[in-house]
Order: C-alpha cells, then structure tokens, then sequence
C-alpha cells in the first residue's frame, strides 16, 4: 500500500487515535519517514493533543469550587440527614466560611490548599520525601517534570508538605491518589435502580 | 481498539462511584460532594468550551451540577458517571446559548460544509513541547486563543475528546452525532489547531526568554 501527503492528512487524526488498520497505519509511517511536510503534519498534531489534554490547561476562575459548594449547600444538604451527615456538612461549612486563611490555621489540623486545582490525598505516605518549590501549590517526587519552579526547591516529607498547604501533584502522584480513591470504597456493591435516559430536558 | 482510545476505563473507580451514588440515593446526600469533586473542573470547562464567558460558564457548571443531583436516580450504572455529568453540562450549555441567541439562525450548511477535505497550511517543523511551556501564562492564554478561535462544532468536539479525554463513542453520544462526525470534525479541529500553534510552538514561544520567571536577565 503506497499513501501520499493527502492521505496522511486526512488520516493524522485516526492514525494517532490508533484506530486505522495495521496495512494503512504501516503505510502511513513509511511514507512519513521519507516526508519531511507529513512528519510536521503528524508531530504538531500529536503536540497538539498532548498540550491540550494537560490538566493544566482547564482553568477555573478563582473560587469556582467555593462558590458550587455553597450553592449546592441549600439543595443537597436539605433532608433525611444522619446524624454523622451533620456533623460533615458542619466542618464544610467551618471550612467554606472561614475561607482559605482559616482552613490553613492549625487550628482546624488540616491545612486548606494552595491549589484549586488540586486533589487532597491522604494516602501519599506520609514519610515519604518529596519536593515543594517555594511559591508551587503542589508537591512533587523529585524529578517530575511538571515541578513548577524548579530554582528554589526544598525537600521535606509527604506529612510536612501536606501540613504547609501542598497537594500531591496529579502527576507524579497519580498511583497514590488513584489508591486512594480505591482504599475508600469498602462498601458492598450494590446495584442502582436507573431508568431509561440521562438528564436531556435541553434537547 | 476502537472501543476506547483515549478513554479512562477504570472499573473499581465506577464501583466506587456507583456505591457512593447508592449512598446518595438512600439519603447520604452528603455523598454527593464526594462524588463530584474530581468532575468540578471538567463540568466548568466543557461548559466554556460552548457559552465563551467565564461567569455564564460558571454558573451553567453550577446548574449542572446542581440537576445532575436532583436526576441522580437517572443515572444509568452503563456509563461512566463522568461522562453523564458531561452530558447535563453540555445540554445545559446549548439550552442557554440558544436562549441567547434565540434571534440568531446557525450557518448549519456553511459549518456542514467544512467538514470536507482540510489542507495543512504551515508546515513549520514543531518537534517537541517542553513540558514547562504550560507554566507560562501568556502561552496557556495563546493555546486558548486558538482554541476560541474554531468554530463552534469543531471546538465541542475537540474539548470533550481531547481535554476531557472521552472516547469517540462517548463523544458522540455527549452531542448527539455520529462516531464519523466526531472523527471528521476532530481531524479538522486537530488540523486547525496545529496550523495556528505551530509556528508559535515550534518556534519563538517555547524557546525560554532570558527573563522568564525564574532567571533574571542580569
């Protein structure tokens, strides 16, 4: 099978989401070997799904999540709670209305994060060593390439880094928080009665 | 292969949302927060990538989220609570931009023509992305520039597919179009991007500037 420059182009997309035939995706990369213009075609548009799906690039105004937790407050929290549900929605809302200073004092023990970007874990181990930058919002194993200001680094523990604020970085963390949200899940499975379509009241 | 390229399938983390949805259901509403929290960002952008406007997308996210907790029993245990989640978001999104636009008649046959054959225009040789371009601010508002600048039924796609990382499949059923108007339009949006990226990207953007934060130019 022989391919040409066009058909390179109209097959980038498929060929980097692997869903071509092993014959076309084998003719594809010949000719792009010997194909100075296809393997800038091929090379930027793989550039250009790697950029975009960096979690780096969805950013949310400052306070979006404080601002849904507060909306959601008057609706999800309306009925049938138990007692435990009250005691939860209580230490939210200490830590919503008091905001960001207040949820890092000591007082509370647990430290409100830098990061609205950032996913708490707490099942990093705590001793664990790994690096903050100074004006970072997230800790790293060393060597992450996405440690955001690699000048002024400190290394402390998982705990001290936690402590002062830090989140584990959605990268380089990723096997601790993705443990985490297993180690959580320790109820029986249960089916949940569903019916037909989800919530479609636009279309 | 061509089930879920691109796609997260991960089978304990639906067990354990389908637990905490049944904990929801049986009047643990608290749950729910717990529930969402991984999904916050990504109900925000997809809302974005539709209305254009940080304060309508916020508050459609919101709204979002907001309905998706009062249906919750109309979740289907089939799909993946993510993509549902996606699903209200973006149906919510188009319901208020028709509200807006309610005057405006969509160039359907001008946008349903595109679709055809796109030609590379820049053939600017862009290698690799250092990982810390991201850091910067004036690159991540470029990338989004572009982004802004497809048209609407291309940028739909590419951010449910590329940022969200939903499958084709899911893709399609998200918006209501076929799995080949995804991969067309996903071509074209790729294409689109890489034209307008490239020549930054490869070039004048990601060489570091010799002021950039962490050096000093003395």
């Amino acid at each position: 099978m022989v391919v040409r420059c066009e058909d390179v182009w109209r097959e980038v997309s498929n060929y980097l989401d692997n869903e071509v035939q092993p014959e076309l995706r084998a003719a594809i990369e010949e000719h792009v070997r010997g194909c100075k213009r296809c393997t800038a075609v091929v090379d930027g548009t793989r550039n250009v799904i790697q950029i975009y799906g960096d979690e780096r690039m969805v950013e949310v105004p400052l306070g979006f999540s404080r601002r849904l937790h507060q909306r959601l407050e008057g609706n999800v929290s309306g009925s049938r709670r138990s007692f435990f549900g009250w005691l939860v929605a209580a230490a939210a809302a200490v830590l919503v209305a008091g905001g960001f200073e207040a949820a890092r004092s000591s007082v509370l023990g647990r430290p409100g994060l830098r990061s609205e970007h950032a996913r708490a874990s707490d099942h990093v181990p705590p001793d664990m060593m790994v690096v903050v930058a100074e004006d970072g919002k997230t800790f790293h194993v060393a060597g992450c390439p996405f440690i955001h200001d690699k000048s002024r680094l400190r290394t402390i523990t998982a705990r001290e880094a936690e402590q002062q604020g830090y989140a584990p970085c959605i990268r380089c963390m990723k096997k601790y928080l993705d443990a985490g949200a297993l180690a959580r899940s320790d109820d029986p499975v249960d089916e949940v009665a569903g019916s037909e379509d989800p919530v479609r009241k636009s279309e | 292969m061509a089930a879920s390229a691109g796609s997260l399938e991960n089978p304990a983390q639906q067990d354990y949302e389908q637990r905490l949805i049944q904990r929801i259901g049986d009047g643990e509403h608290e749950a729910f927060y717990q529930l969402i929290r991984p999904y916050e960002r990504r109900v925000y952008a997809a809302a974005f990538a539709i209305l254009r406007n940080e304060a309508d997308a916020e508050d459609c996210a919101q709204e979002a989220v907001l309905k998706a907790f009062k249906h919750i029993r109309q979740f289907r245990a089939e799909a993946r609570f993510s993509t549902w989640l996606i699903q209200i978001a973006v149906n919510e999104a188009r319901m208020r931009r028709r509200r807006e636009r309610a005057d405006f008649v969509e160039p359907i046959d001008k946008e349903k023509n595109e679709e055809g054959s796109y030609t590379p225009r820049d053939f600017a040789d862009w290698r690799e992305i250092p990982s810390e371009v991201l850091e910067r601010k004036e690159v991540r508002e470029k990338l989004a520039e572009a982004l802004g600048s497809l048209g609407q039924i291309y940028r739909e796609v590419f951010v449910l597919r590329d940022m969200e990382q939903l499958s084709i499949e899911e893709t399609a059923n998200v918006l209501g179009i076929s799995t080949a108007s995804v991969k067309t339009r996903l071509l074209r949006a790729r294409l689109m991007l890489r034209d307008l990226l490239a020549p930054g990207l490869g070039g004048a953007w990601s060489s570091r500037l010799s002021f950039a934060k962490g050096t000093k130019p003395w």
